[in-house]
């Protein structure tokens, strides 16, 4: 058979297009399988936020993660050679019930904190007690999540106990949340909040220092329990607010990457000038950017203003164009288009917001607009001043509202006031983010709860009726009866219109090739710890 | 006894019969034709600013993904930036943003910093003492600096969409710099005759400092005030560059140059030449026509 020149190049498109799309795409083979692991040396990397504190389970933004992950360890955690299953991180072995209402941990033993004090089981259930009981002023964003732990058991220092009130089919996959860092008891009893502003894990790198507006460094933790890592010497995040500047730092090998991820002009930029010395990994991405309105304030209290502002918004236009210029890329609905249990397109079309008839429906909106009385309507859209991709989310969205007549004033601020903002209620619309480390519902879905049950709900709604789809979800193990819940949900979610995804992100990660060992994934909170990663210099 | 006003000229009446002399902007033209050049450009700018909506081609906040990094075309005189957005539409909206707080924070700082140094100038000893030490505080930051300093401590702040922020980050830096020029002319003034004739009518401090000696230092103050306009938009252009001015998606030439204008210079470079070349322009308008305006109203450069 005589293959053309034309069909080889489609072929061979085709097959790399399904390479980086694919979600169970290999990325950390050939770095995997390095036979010389060179230690020592001290890593540069760029941070484009800083963060607004350093307690993970108080957080939800990468900055605080990127800043953080190397000092901590967690119970579990994702292998990402085999994304998603889950590997011991400090247990040695962990079981689970058949009717999923018992774990059972194994801690390795030997295990200290950089202060010394041995690791036990009372730590890790301390830790737990804080996320799902949050004492008086502390925040845990993961009080939802574990909200069906009904006790902790620790019988002796090595062993802990998880006893469910009630199934939630994905508790394994939480308990290797990277932001369940476990913290020492003894901290945890002088000061709750102290994880905030002190730093005392079991990570592979000791905390040296916190530079505001310039780094945070690490240096490697010789008593670490997995032994031979961490590799490096030590670490250095440089925070890089700006985009240039951080792709100058790359460029100049003042950072050798940005795991967070860069737009596809960055990266052609970064191609072009380093040719074969820079390494490019892309992916799509479990994190999307949320329109968010603070139903506490007039008029986002009404639905139909809610919604007409949803329905101005030409997601599937947008995707085209913002997909060009920044990490913007997919319209989907409350999971990850593309994973098991997102809705299809065909579905998606049908729900307020997603029309593919973007004529049709701003008239739509402007009539409910008008209905409500509010076809003037001006109001501040609350951003983050990261450039990639808020800005041009921002820039998006204020020429979609004028399309329907309603006027924006676009207002961007740094990561620590633009979330203080949001989470104290003060914004009218804000362009929110849904960070997630995983596909599961258990997780997407949270974000959509009501603000007594979940902290990162910033458009403050109370909705009892979601709450209840969502726990009968969470218990569901029939595949497709739970798919129907999801879709249920949804429909809820972007009917009321409290948020709704504005488009869904797309991972390109640029790292030099004398790195080695990091593994990409499609989310930038996992693979942090940093303990194998190493210079081939 | 009666006290002759002291701001009116003392030359005889013959002398002020009316006679046709050329206008004083027909003798500026004459006397000083890069000015007149300068005053055009400013012109042309005040005009695209005020009366923008009419002169814009199109929307400059209106996306357009099916033009994006469209080259300079008939459609687009000065292509379009990785919106798709008009470059032309925003150069000139960008001129009413270059203009407001070019202006208003000039005016602001030059017209404050007048009152501290006729104030100072005007009183003397220890008031004169503590607001120069204060002056020289301000001055030893460079004024870029210095606006960074205000604009970052304090929160965002707009009127009307007037980003007041910025003005009072700009306007902060001029001020010592008119302070300590207009002190010095009007340490000269407050030696004249009439002055010392005011205060022995016993008019008040306010009415001397603002009657008598502000429209004796009034031409340092206009050189100082247009040449500041310059000073103030390179000032705007800065700050929106650096992220610390107005915000997306308003249309400021600093702000042109910035954001992803720096991802996609090398296949747009009309998205950089432009915004570049306008701010170029326009310092270089009012910085020639502040100076000229000083070769024409000062005295001594007519010697």
């Amino acid at each position: 058979m005589k293959i053309s020149r034309r069909t080889a190049l489609q072929g061979t498109a085709g097959a790399l297009a399904l390479g980086v799309s694919g979600f169970d795409w290999d990325f950390t083979k050939a770095n995997a399988q390095a036979p010389n692991v060179k230690r020592g040396g001290v890593l540069n990397f760029a941070i484009s936020a800083e963060a607004p504190h350093y307690d993970p389970a108080g957080s939800d933004t990468y900055a605080t993660l990127h800043f953080a992950a190397p000092f901590y360890s967690t119970l579990l955690r994702f292998n990402l050679s085999k994304f998603p299953a889950v590997e011991n991180d400090l247990t040695t072995s962990y079981t689970v019930a058949p009717d999923l209402m018992t774990y059972t941990f194994k801690l390795t033993p030997n295990v200290n904190f950089h202060d010394g004090t041995p690791l036990t089981s009372a730590d890790v259930k301390a830790t737990y007690d804080r996320m799902r009981n949050p004492p008086t002023g502390v925040v845990s964003t993961r009080q939802a999540t574990f909200a069906d732990i009904g006790s902790i058991e620790t019988p002796d220092p090595l062993t802990v106990i998880f006893k469910m009130k009630a199934v939630n089919a994905s508790m394994l996959e939480h308990f290797a949340s990277p932001w369940n860092v476990i913290y020492s008891a003894k901290d945890l009893a002088e000061n709750p909040a102290g994880p905030r502003t002190k730093i005392n894990g079991t990570g592979p790198f000791i905390f040296v220092e916190h530079v505001k507006g310039s780094h945070v460094a690490g240096k490697k933790n010789d008593a670490y329990f997995k032994k031979g890592f961490p590799y490096l010497d030590g670490f250095k995040g440089i925070f890089t607010l700006q985009a240039a500047a951080m792709l100058n730092a790359v460029q100049g090998g003042q950072v050798l990457g940005e795991f967070r991820g860069i737009s596809p002009a960055e990266r052609d930029r970064l191609v072009q000038t380093m040719g074969d010395k820079i390494r490019i990994e892309e992916s799509s991405w479990t994190l999307n950017l949320l329109v968010c309105f603070n139903v506490d304030k007039k008029p986002f209290d009404d639905v139909r203003v809610r919604r007409a502002l949803l329905m101005a918004i030409d997601r599937w236009g947008g995707s085209v164009g913002l997909s060009k210029i920044s990490t913007l890329r997919s319209v989907g609905g409350v999971i990850r288009p593309g994973s098991p249990f997102a809705t299809p397109e065909s579905e998606l079309v049908k729900l307020p917001g997603f029309s593919k008839d973007i004529k049709k429906s701003r008239e739509e909106a402007k009539k409910l607009l008008k209905e409500a009385g509010h076809e003037n309507l001006k109001f501040t859209l609350w951003n983050r001043n990261l450039a990639m991709p808020y800005t041009p989310a921002g820039i998006f969205l204020v020429d979609q509202w004028r399309q329907i007549g309603v006027e924006v004033e676009h207002k961007q601020s740094d990561t620590g006031a633009y979330l203080a903002t949001m989470n104290a209620g003060n914004h009218d619309v804000a362009i929110d983010f849904s960070n997630l480390f995983m596909d599961d519902s258990s997780l997407g879905l949270a974000k959509y709860l009501s603000i007594g049950r979940s902290p990162e709900n910033r458009s403050r709604s109370k909705d009892e009726t979601l709450d209840k789809i969502y726990d009968d979800h969470l218990r569901e193990r029939d595949p497709e009866k739970r798919k129907a819940m999801i879709r249920a949900f949804e429909k809820r979610v972007f009917e009321q219109g409290y948020q709704q995804p504005l488009l869904w992100w797309h991972r390109i990660v640029p790292t030099h090739k004398t790195l080695m060992g990091w593994k990409m994934s499609p989310s930038h909170n996992l693979g942090q710890q940093l303990e194998d990663v190493w210079m081939n210099t | 006894m009666t006290i002759a006003d002291p701001t009116l000229p003392l030359v005889p009446a013959s002398a002020a019969a009316p006679s046709r002399q050329p206008s004083k902007f027909v003798d500026f033209c004459r006397q000083q034709p890069l000015g007149a050049a300068s005053f055009l450009i400013i012109f042309a700018m005040m005009f695209a600013g005020i009366f923008s909506s009419l002169v814009a081609p199109y929307d400059p906040l209106t996306i357009d993904f099916a033009s994006l990094l469209a080259p300079p075309s008939a459609d687009h005189w000065c292509g379009t930036d990785a919106y798709g957005r008009d470059i032309c539409s925003r150069l000139i909206y960008g001129a009413r943003t270059a203009l407001v707080i070019g202006f208003t924070s000039s005016f602001v700082g030059s017209s404050l910093g007048a009152i501290l140094g006729i104030a100072s100038a005007y009183f003397g000893g220890r008031i004169d003492a503590w607001i120069q030490r204060f002056v020289d505080v301000l001055l030893a930051f460079p004024l870029i600096v210095l606006a960074l300093v205000v604009v970052a401590a304090f929160r965002k702040f707009s009127v009307g969409g007037v980003d007041i922020n910025l003005i009072v980050a700009i306007a902060i830096p001029i001020l010592p710099r008119v302070a300590r020029v207009v002190r010095a002319a009007a340490l000269s003034v407050r030696v004249a005759p009439y002055i010392a004739a005011a205060r022995a009518a016993g008019y008040s401090h306010t009415r001397i400092i603002f009657r008598h000696m502000a429209p004796n230092v009034v031409a340092p103050y206009l050189i100082m005030l247009t040449a500041f306009i310059a000073q103030a938009i390179l000032a705007e252009a800065s700050l929106s560059f650096l992220g610390l001015g107005v915000t997306e998606p308003t249309a400021a030439w600093g702000l042109m140059l910035s954001g992803n204008a720096a991802d996609f210079y090398r296949q747009a470079p009309w998205m950089i030449l432009f915004p570049g070349v306008a701010i170029s322009l326009a310092v270089f308008a009012f910085n020639l026509f502040g100076d000229s305006l000083r070769d024409f109203l000062d005295p001594r450069f007519k010697v």
